[in-house]
């Protein structure tokens, strides 16, 4: 089943600027997709179509095979949870446990269930200790977690991280990792924009490039990595791994680190 | 050598924290040094930094102990102006740097050097000549609340690097750049050492930390715990114990060198270093 799709999507801002043109993504239900590109090449702006934060001036974005023209963003948020990628753009409450469990007071849950899912995505994202602290006393890093903690405690179908490394260390992309290990074993659709190609590597299947307002490439992580054209065109880099092996002169294509050990065993 | 900054027993208290973030850190900064702080989040990198530029104990509050002495004189003896002069500070979040009482980013960037009251034909060929630099001629016009993460940063660079500082302390200043973008502001920090000004740079981004640092410092909980050159901490795998990930070069050759039971010279930080080892110590 098709969790996500965009057909021939336009957005253009209110300025007459436009940021994306004819883009068409179909994600299905359960993958893990890392959307990659350039600032400025329409990541952002096409994530946020997909939950119905912004609305394309022509196209259909379909959230479950279902149009979303007539829904409202609210309703299309409740499948699909977009976690912003500056945490201060979405974080209003006093208390963390308060910003987790606000929409869900909104949709008059029992007092036991809110509580049984906000346990569960607080312990997921470690900040389970942190439940009475105002999230603006917390540094950036861990404010992000608050974020997601609220996408995972509303049960969303489908989440979309963005830029959900920027500013972590070492301690919060293992977390990430088991997030996103969690979310994808419950069936959960994961989406990530991110410039962290290490990132990518190591959890996400399948990569969408954009640039030039559009998508232009679409594949597996490896294919991706080693289309030098593609690469090219949306000014990334290859990742570490996949350059040295490029560079050592082996012909297949590795861009996980405990790939390469393998072949050098 | 010069020493151009020196950190003797510091030690900070947030006003209404249980215990201090940090105590007894020491470390002496030679001039035209690039050095790499990095650790967990939390341990304070930006805390320093905050003291170095006297943010702390100005505007944010709390127990402080210990010294800075800045170019041979205690950084308490500096006025306001002469200390901007010296050191440049760039945050970790643009959006707080940028005045927002300015209507265009050339204005924006000249703002510090109004203040300092250079000539008006200096600050403006001071201003062209960064906004070169950082390849955002594009944006001097531009209102600069109304630009995106990464451009925002690289104004806030801008009007920090225009000052021409001594020493310049940068936290995290790519977080919201992409690998390009992130690249040119590493080459600018490059360009800055090549003119011998001392570089601070707080930094999750290891594979620049080791193409651009000479010395890295390892901050964990209280204090610092690893502080030497950049190829012998980043090679070592007791960073990771610090939240501090290897770099994927070197964490490759580590992998490699335990696996196939080879000796590598070194262990390499930078992709060049490992194909040259690779050859040697696998035969390929």
């Amino acid at each position: 089943m098709k969790s996500i799709e965009l057909k021939n999507v336009t957005f253009v801002y209110p300025n007459g600027f436009s940021a994306v043109e004819n883009v068409n993504i179909s994600i299905e239900k359960g993958e893990k997709v890392a959307i990659i590109g350039q600032n400025g090449a329409g990541k952002t702006t096409t994530v946020k179509m997909m939950n119905g934060l912004l609305r394309p001036k022509s196209g259909s974005v379909f959230v479950d095979e279902e149009d979303i023209i007539n829904k409202t963003t609210a309703t299309v948020s409740k499948k699909v949870g977009y976690v912003f990628q500056n945490p201060g753009d979405q974080l209003f409450n006093s208390t963390v446990y308060d910003e987790i469990s606000y929409t869900l007071k909104h949709d008059k849950m029992s007092e036991d269930e809110i509580k049984k899912r906000v346990e569960y995505a607080a312990r997921l994202c470690h900040i389970d200790d942190k439940l009475n602290i105002n999230p603006y006393d917390l540094p950036f890093s861990m404010r992000k977690f608050v974020t997601i903690a609220i996408v995972i405690a509303n049960n969303c179908d489908v989440i979309i991280l963005d830029e959900p490394t920027a500013g972590q260390d070492l301690f919060g992309i293992t977390w990430l990792k088991e997030i996103i290990d969690e979310l994808h074993s419950n069936n959960k659709t994961v989406i990530t924009i991110t410039h962290d190609m290490d990132f990518v590597i190591d959890n996400f299947e399948r990569v969408i490039v954009m640039a030039h307002k559009n998508v232009i490439g679409d594949g597996k992580v490896n294919e991706i990595f080693w289309d030098f054209e593609t690469i090219e065109d949306a000014a990334i880099k290859q990742p570490i791994i996949a350059e040295i092996t490029n560079k050592l002169g082996i012909k297949e294509k590795i861009v996980k680190l405990e790939d390469l050990l393998d072949y050098l065993k | 050598m010069n020493t151009i900054l020196e950190v003797k027993n510091l030690g900070f208290k947030y006003q209404l924290a249980d215990k201090p973030i940090f105590k007894n850190l020491n470390f002496k900064v030679n001039k035209g040094e690039f050095i790499g702080l990095v650790g967990k989040n939390g341990v304070g990198k930006t805390t320093l930094c905050n003291i170095l530029r006297g943010i702390i104990p100005e505007f944010i509050k709390g127990e402080i102990r210990g010294d800075v002495i800045i170019d041979g004189k205690n950084l308490n003896e500096y006025s306001r102006g002469v200390l901007a002069e010296k050191i440049g500070f760039v945050f970790q979040n643009p959006f707080i740097q940028i005045s927002g009482i300015k209507k265009t980013v050339f204005d924006e960037i000249a703002f510090g050097l109004e203040n300092l009251g250079i000539e008006r034909d200096e600050m403006i060929e001071r201003t062209n000549k960064i906004l070169k630099q950082l390849k955002i001629e594009y944006l001097k016009d531009k209102h600069p609340t109304q630009l995106s993460g990464g451009q925002s940063q690289r104004v806030a660079l801008a009007s920090v690097l225009v000052m021409e500082p001594e020493i310049i302390l940068v936290d995290e200043p790519t977080s919201q750049l992409d690998p390009i973008g992130t690249e040119e502001v590493f080459e600018t920090l490059g360009i800055l050492k090549e003119q011998n000004c001392t570089v601070i740079l707080v930094e999750h981004k290891i594979d620049l930390i080791c193409e651009y640092a000479d010395r890295v410092i390892v901050m964990n909980d209280g204090g610092i715990v690893m502080d030497g050159k950049t190829d012998d901490i980043m090679s070592n795998p007791i960073v990771e114990n610090y939240g501090v990930p290897m770099s994927k070069v070197s964490k490759l050759a580590y992998l490699l060198s335990k696996q196939n039971d080879v000796v590598f010279d070194k262990i390499p930080t930078n992709v060049d270093e490992a194909i040259n080892q690779f050859r040697k110590g696998l035969n390929l």
